[in-house]
């Protein structure tokens, strides 16, 4: 009885589905593939080679330093970076008389100790970086966790910061003419669609000066900028790559010696 | 089970003694995965990841304690609060990556246990309560790992739940105001992220009771084994302790390796990227994927797109992703081959390959987006996902010729003349 029914539900999943893919196949023989700008112009991100990469990377402490001037000096006029501490750049290469500096040019809203009153202060090392207020459309987002939130991580940041290209290609604005630039808008094809609010922002050399005198070259500055974001994602880096190392070690010497006895345990039964 | 060969429980010390008298806690464990247990000697690795699972709840449990202890359930401090946990408390980052890559595992060594389940035939009886609650423990940890992947408050959390539950609108009548309920409003927010915390914190401690029973059922009739013969004699059988402990114990060493290179190495790898931007009810993501164990089960769910009869695609979808799981309650009715160990069924067994590769490729197009060709495919593989379980399986167990089975277990350890020879001596 029971199986009888059965056959009958799996019958009518069956027909169902035959049902769906009977009326898809029809509009697919009518439409054929989908075909999408994005997919046939859009670019893989370039090889971008870092320190903090591989099981065994560490953060170039000077490229962070350099990465943070980028940021301070470019980005940071339209992008936050609030999830970051700015006690957190002593791990950055700064020491604290430069964090207790970089901090204090910040104005904090804060709650007066004495007072109680909301006033305006300098910023503390304890304090996060404050919110960017952009003036033009649309939500620049911040930047803290942005090599974490993108596909493609790293290499994807540094290749959409030197991606941009003059004009697109005319055989893209003839096949899909949806995917035109808009008016205000940029083409880079490592983008997700292709067109970018952003105005390139790293349209020149020596938007910076860095303090340790790298040549800032617009590849450098993306380079630069992009390994200080893996950074503000991903602070633990170092930490989780040596606790990681040890923790392996210890499991693969500990699975040793428990297999080892397993072994002898069942040394006289044959079979296993 | 309780064989006439189990040993019994013997106090070594005084102090044993007098709590065995009171409070027989040590005579359960002795007999729960001590000596006193005895299990069949011929148990390939595939039986291992019971206890693998077991200790992937605990990870679970221990971890997500902790991080519920530094974590803030509210819909304007949750992405926030995470990003505390990963940057400012000690270790945060190692306890949030270590249960989230956690829930990976322990979906991943469950559904190992379960492909053991389907290939050995252990849901037959007299398994079929053992198979019925591990159903159940199954469709917890998906509620549990869905309302935990919320909780980030990320895009793909909020655009989760928005689907999930978005699911339950598709039923007839009760639909649209049942889904307000479980949501507490017409959207995900605050309401629904503090309902999912509380009961993600619940639930893993039902999985956990529901374990004990699963276990309770298991040491009734005792371990199945790969020949699917019935333990015979004391010569089949070998004591939990030492025996399996040790077995047990040193895949525990390869587990930990595996989960432990994600935990340090790669631990977004599993990931949506999407998830590290805040939830914003006014952007939809341009793909909702959910984590990669649901993959086969959202293939499914999509794969109806036609309303057919008086059914609308969407509630076909719904239909057919919930009745993908609930089938697995009826398969020891579905199949009614004596034979239990897929081994000794050559007609089955081909059937039963082309169901496991049918599901990586579900898998495959979960991840893939809704559209052609790839729903194509899909349609196809659901296809063949219903008829194995609800058409295939009850024919190919009634008109199937099994192989010989082998005539005991000692038997096919140790060959004709082994068994034997222990007979005699």
């Amino acid at each position: 009885m029971i199986r009888i029914f059965s056959i009958l539900v799996g019958l009518f999943f069956t027909v169902a589905l035959a049902w769906s893919l009977l009326w898809d196949t029809i509009q697919l023989s009518k439409d054929g593939l989908p075909k999408s700008a994005a997919a046939e112009f859009g670019e893989h991100a370039k090889p971008l080679k870092l320190a903090s990469d591989g099981p065994f990377g560490k953060f170039d402490k000077k490229q962070l330093k350099r990465g943070f001037e980028v940021y301070a000096g470019v980005c940071a006029s339209c992008h936050s970076l609030q999830q970051v501490a700015y006690r957190s750049l002593v791990h950055a290469g700064f020491t604290e008389k430069e964090v207790k500096e970089l901090a204090a040019k910040a104005t904090v809203n804060a709650k007066d100790p004495l007072t109680g009153e909301m006033k305006d202060r300098p910023g503390l090392p304890s304090d996060k970086f404050q919110p960017v207020v952009y003036a033009g459309n649309g939500v620049p987002p911040d930047l803290s966790l942005i090599t974490k939130a993108r596909k493609g991580g790293a290499p994807y940041i540094y290749s959409l910061l030197t991606g941009y290209e003059a004009s697109q290609p005319a055989e893209l604005v003839k096949q899909f003419p949806d995917a035109k630039t808009p008016e205000g808008m940029y083409y880079n094809p490592y983008f997700s669609n292709l067109n970018i609010a952003m105005a390139p922002p790293l349209a020149s050399d020596d938007l910076v000066t860095y303090s340790d005198g790298t040549k800032a070259t617009k590849d450098q500055m993306a380079q630069d900028v992009s390994a200080f974001l893996v950074w503000t994602a991903e602070p633990e880096l170092e930490q989780r790559h040596q606790t990681g190392a040890w923790w392996i070690l210890f499991l693969i010497f500990a699975t040793t010696l428990a297999y080892m006895s397993y072994r002898n345990i069942w040394a006289e039964k044959k079979g296993k | 089970m309780s064989f006439p060969w189990s040993k019994e429980y013997k106090p070594s010390h005084p102090l044993m003694t007098w709590l065995d008298e009171r409070l027989p806690l040590p005579r359960l464990v002795y007999n729960a995965v001590g000596g006193g247990y005895e299990v069949p000697r011929n148990l390939n690795y595939f039986w291992n990841f019971g206890f693998l699972a077991g200790l992937c709840l605990v990870i679970q449990i221990v971890s997500g304690v902790i991080l519920a202890m530094h974590y803030g359930g509210d819909t304007s401090v949750a992405f926030n609060s995470t990003e505390h946990i990963m940057r400012d408390v000690n270790w945060g980052w190692m306890l949030r990556y270590g249960h989230a890559n956690g829930a990976a595992a322990f979906f991943a060594v469950v559904y190992l246990h379960i492909f053991r389940g389907f290939y050995y035939g252990s849901y037959k009886a007299p398994r079929e309560m053992i198979w019925l609650l591990g159903v159940v423990i199954f469709l917890l940890m998906m509620a549990t790992a869905f309302m935990g992947y919320v909780l980030p408050w990320g895009q793909m959390s909020y655009w989760a739940a928005q689907v999930i539950t978005g699911l339950f609108g598709a039923i007839p009548l009760i639909g649209e105001p049942l889904k307000e309920w479980l949501l507490g409003g017409f959207a995900p927010g605050n309401a629904t992220l503090n309902r999912f915390f509380s009961l993600h914190f619940l639930l893993p401690f039902v999985i956990l009771g529901v374990v004990i029973l699963h276990i309770w059922s298991l040491h009734i009739p005792g371990s199945s084994n790969p020949t699917g013969v019935e333990v015979k004699s004391e010569s089949d059988t070998v004591p939990f302790y030492p025996y399996y402990v040790g077995k047990d114990g040193w895949t525990i060493g390869l587990l930990m390796i595996v989960y432990s290179v994600f935990v340090f190495y790669m631990p977004n790898a599993l990931g949506d990227p999407e998830n590290y931007i805040p939830a914003n009810p006014m952007q939809t993501p341009a793909h909702i994927v959910p984590e990669w164990y649901f993959w086969p089960f959202y293939a499914i769910l999509r794969s109806f797109t036609q309303n057919f009869l008086i059914f609308d695609a969407k509630l076909l979808g719904v239909m057919a992703m919930f009745a993908a799981i609930l089938v697995w309650f009826f398969l020891p009715w579905l199949d009614k081959s004596p034979v239990r160990s897929a081994s000794y069924r050559p007609l089955y067994r081909k059937f039963f390959w082309v169901l496991v590769i049918d599901v990586l490729i579900l898998g495959y197009l979960g991840k893939a987006p809704a559209e052609q060709p790839y729903v194509f495919v899909s349609q196809l593989a659901t296809m063949y996902y219903f008829l194995h379980f609800l058409v295939i399986v009850p024919i190919v167990s009634s008109i199937e010729r099994p192989d010989p089975l082998p005539f005991s277990i000692t038997e096919s350890v140790l060959g004709h003349d082994g068994a034997a020879k222990l007979a005699k001596d």
